[in-house]
């Protein structure tokens, strides 16, 4: 599904991924895990082609495609989707209104005609069961006044309503009670299939004990220095990152 | 990663014509340009007015020579010259006893370019239609069922004819010759306008709707419109604009003027898109107008604007709030883009007691474009129990054009409450991003986040225009992303 070669990336001449190599296969799920400034929302936002990120080498490849030249916008059509870290308020737009629009584009990028209404509201009624969302939640504006809790639940319901082949979460668990917490991991732990794959970033292992990881990598300054199974996480959980560090810098 | 830029988005908006941009090569009977006494004693004649009204103009026209084109607005343009412009043009081919199969097709196909077409507006929307091309009207639809209910809908040159004793009545009291420089000079020079009576306790059972265009070069058009809603009626009007590509620039001093006597109520909402010039300020329109309303005893005036177009608007629908428990309100989507400006806003006169007025103000500001509003709040010392409350937001795109905010507040009775809200943001480049990731283009990211920042007042006009004006946000906002 997705395998990332040597992949270099800087944001206004900074380097900041210098070097990464990955490959996430349909049916896995991935966490990335590392202390702050490793690196670890740059390869999110690269991977989703954010415009201020440079890819100055190296490849991403989606089912064997480059996508380097691909805008935002048509890696979302080829089925990639970001779990963003701080979901961006667009006052007087409805959480439906914002998900009917995004839906239909991407039915409009592959040749389709709009999705019925009513199809339209059967799929944002099940999905929104799905995650306990309140249906008064989805007239209000996107994320705005939204607590943390709202804004990851509202996030994991729109890749419920777009059924993406990659789900990136970017520290989908900060900021979510433990009641939330449980809710979202359900919701992704049901929208998981062997034909599509997940990419965990995450701080804590507390994520991991709802959503169970194929794999964990742990990204320290722009590249992945130690990969290994849930194991890992535990022992980052208990060990913190420094044993790490000093593995590295040693 | 070579993406699609704001460079690439820049350079598709210049190739992209102003979408009405067309002339249609329609015969005009045009008077020598200039003005002066014998001009609107002309204008007079061939109208056929009666003497009162080539009076009025003349008084106009009296006052209007003694007075100085204001310049106090935050816009800067060069001053039209007043002796080079033609006063009065009408479509010749028109005779006022054609039926609409009769007229000019070149014009019926003008129509159909700006999806105007008067047959579908008949069969489809229930909206009666008085069209003015130029400056005469040439086309008057649903006369008969607004007839039964006793609405008199025509153009004003005709209601001089037919209703002298209304017109007479009525016009200059709202906007008198002596306001402003423009509208002295529309009341001494205007050629028409509409005229609409409602009468005593009628509920309009129908939109009404005008579109205006300037067609002729170089012709100015002035305007005039008079709606009177009697006791206990209700009327919601509408009107729209779109002009013709035009290098120099066209005056357009128009004056609306609206009477709301006890219990009436009035929506009047505008879509005005007249061309805003080239993307190198080249031409447009100035857009000069004046519209005030009255409310008497628990009357309510709405004024609903999406104005997209000109190059200069100078422009302050107001409501003097007269009758004890009366309403105003002014809802307002203002867009600049390329070089245009605008300077727009408006006026809430609090003078009976527990009246009421809100405003709500959204300015969209792109390219090199300058934005401002305008507004005054003013309580009387005998309106007891006055309440107002103004919202002001301006969204901005790229870094180089400006938003401004001047609110004025006169308040003489201690009793009045007034709130002021104003914000200003910026579409961010996060905003776009998000959206982008949803598989949302950056053109329809900036029409949706445009559209939901301008929610509260698109969802205020009639439905027929909403989507319109929705559409023409976008027209208009298309590649000025920042």
């Amino acid at each position: 599904m997705l395998k990332i070669n040597n992949l270099h990336a800087s944001v206004e001449d900074k380097s900041i991924l210098k070097g990464i190599n990955l490959e996430v296969k349909a049916g896995e799920v991935h966490a990335i895990m590392g202390p702050n400034g490793s690196g670890k929302s740059t390869l999110a936002s690269v991977i989703a082609g954010k415009e201020e990120y440079e890819v100055t080498d190296g490849n991403i490849l989606l089912n064997g495609e480059d996508i380097e030249d691909l805008a935002a916008e048509e890696r979302a059509h080829k089925g990639v989707f970001l779990s963003f870290q701080y979901p961006v308020e667009i006052p007087g737009v409805s959480v439906t209104n914002f998900i009917k629009t995004a839906i239909n584009a991407n039915r409009k990028a592959k040749g389709l005609e709009d999705m019925p209404a009513k199809d339209m509201l059967k799929m944002i009624r099940e999905k929104s069961e799905l995650l306990e969302i309140d249906r008064k939640f989805l007239s209000r504006s996107l994320n705005q006044g939204f607590s943390g809790g709202e804004k990851k639940r509202n996030e994991i319901f729109q890749m419920a309503m777009l059924e993406p082949k990659l789900a990136i979460l970017d520290e989908t668990d900060s900021g979510l009670d433990i009641d939330a917490l449980r809710i979202v991991a359900n919701g992704v732990n049901k929208l998981k299939s062997e034909d599509n794959a997940v990419i965990l970033i995450t701080h804590y292992q507390r994520l991991l004990d709802y959503i169970k990881p194929d794999f964990v990598h742990v990204l320290y300054n722009g590249k992945i220095v130690k990969s290994g199974t849930a194991a890992l996480a535990h022992e980052l959980e208990e060990k913190g990152y420094d044993w790490i560090k000093e593995e590295v810098n040693a | 990663m070579s993406k699609y830029t704001e460079d690439d988005l820049r350079e598709e908006l210049k190739t992209k014509e102003y979408e009405y941009g067309f002339f249609t090569d329609i015969e005009s009977e045009t008077f020598p340009i200039g003005l002066n006494e014998d001009i609107v004693r002309a204008i007079s004649k061939k109208k056929n007015e009666p003497q009162w009204m080539t009076d009025w103009r003349l008084e106009a026209f009296k006052v209007w020579k003694e007075m100085e084109e204001p310049d106090w607005a935050n816009v800067n343009y060069t001053k039209p010259d007043f002796q080079a412009i033609a006063y009065y043009s009408a479509p010749v081919a028109v005779d006022p006893n054609k039926t609409l199969d009769d007229v000019d097709p070149d014009l019926l196909a003008m129509y159909k370019k700006l999806g105007i077409s008067v047959d579908e507006q008949k069969k489809m929307n229930n909206v009666a239609m008085d069209i003015v091309v130029d400056s005469v009207s040439v086309a008057t639809t649903f006369k008969k069922t607004l007839a039964e209910k006793g609405i008199i809908f025509m153009p004003i040159s005709e209601a001089i004819q037919e209703h002298p004793e209304l017109v007479r009545k009525y016009i200059g009291t709202i906007v008198p010759t002596t306001d402003n420089f423009y509208a002295a000079l529309n009341s001494a020079v205007f050629s028409d306008g509409s005229f609409c009576y409602i009468p005593k306790g009628v509920k309009c059972p129908m939109e009404l709707s005008t579109y205006f265009r300037i067609n002729q070069g170089g012709t100015g058009q002035f305007e005039r419109t008079l709606l009177v809603a009697d006791e206990g009626s209700y009327v919601s009007y509408l009107e729209g604009c779109t002009a013709p590509s035009r290098d120099e620039n066209q005056l357009h001093a128009a004056v609306v003027e609206l009477i709301a006597l006890d219990d009436a109520e009035i929506k009047y909402s505008t879509v005005q898109n007249w061309y805003p010039g080239n993307d190198k300020g080249v031409g447009g329109v100035y857009n000069f107008v004046t519209k005030r309303g009255l409310c008497e005893k628990n009357a309510k005036i709405s004024w609903t604007q999406v104005e997209t177009g000109s190059a200069v608007t100078w422009k302050y629908p107001s409501c003097i709030l007269k009758g004890d428990n009366s309403v105003g309100e002014f809802y307002s989507i203002a867009v600049t883009n390329n070089y245009q400006q605008a300077d727009t806003g408006t006026k809430m006169i609090h003078l009976g007691k527990n009246t009421k007025s809100t405003i709500i103000s959204k300015g969209i500001s792109a390219g090199k474009s300058q934005n401002s509003y305008r507004g005054l709040v003013h309580v009387s010392a005998r309106a007891e129990n006055a309440r107002n409350f103004s919202q002001c937001d301006s969204l901005l795109m790229g870094n180089e054009c400006g938003a401004h905010t001047f609110p004025y507040i006169e308040a003489k009775n201690k009793t009045a409450q007034i709130e002021h809200e104003a914000t200003t943001s910026k579409i961010g480049e996060d905003q776009i991003f998000y959206c982008n990731q949803r598989g949302i283009d950056t053109e329809k990211a900036i029409a949706l986040i445009v559209n939901g920042f301008s929610k509260d007042v698109l969802n205020k006009l009639p439905m027929e225009f909403a989507v319109e004006a929705q559409k023409l946000l976008e027209i208009s906002l298309e590649g000025s992303v920042g």
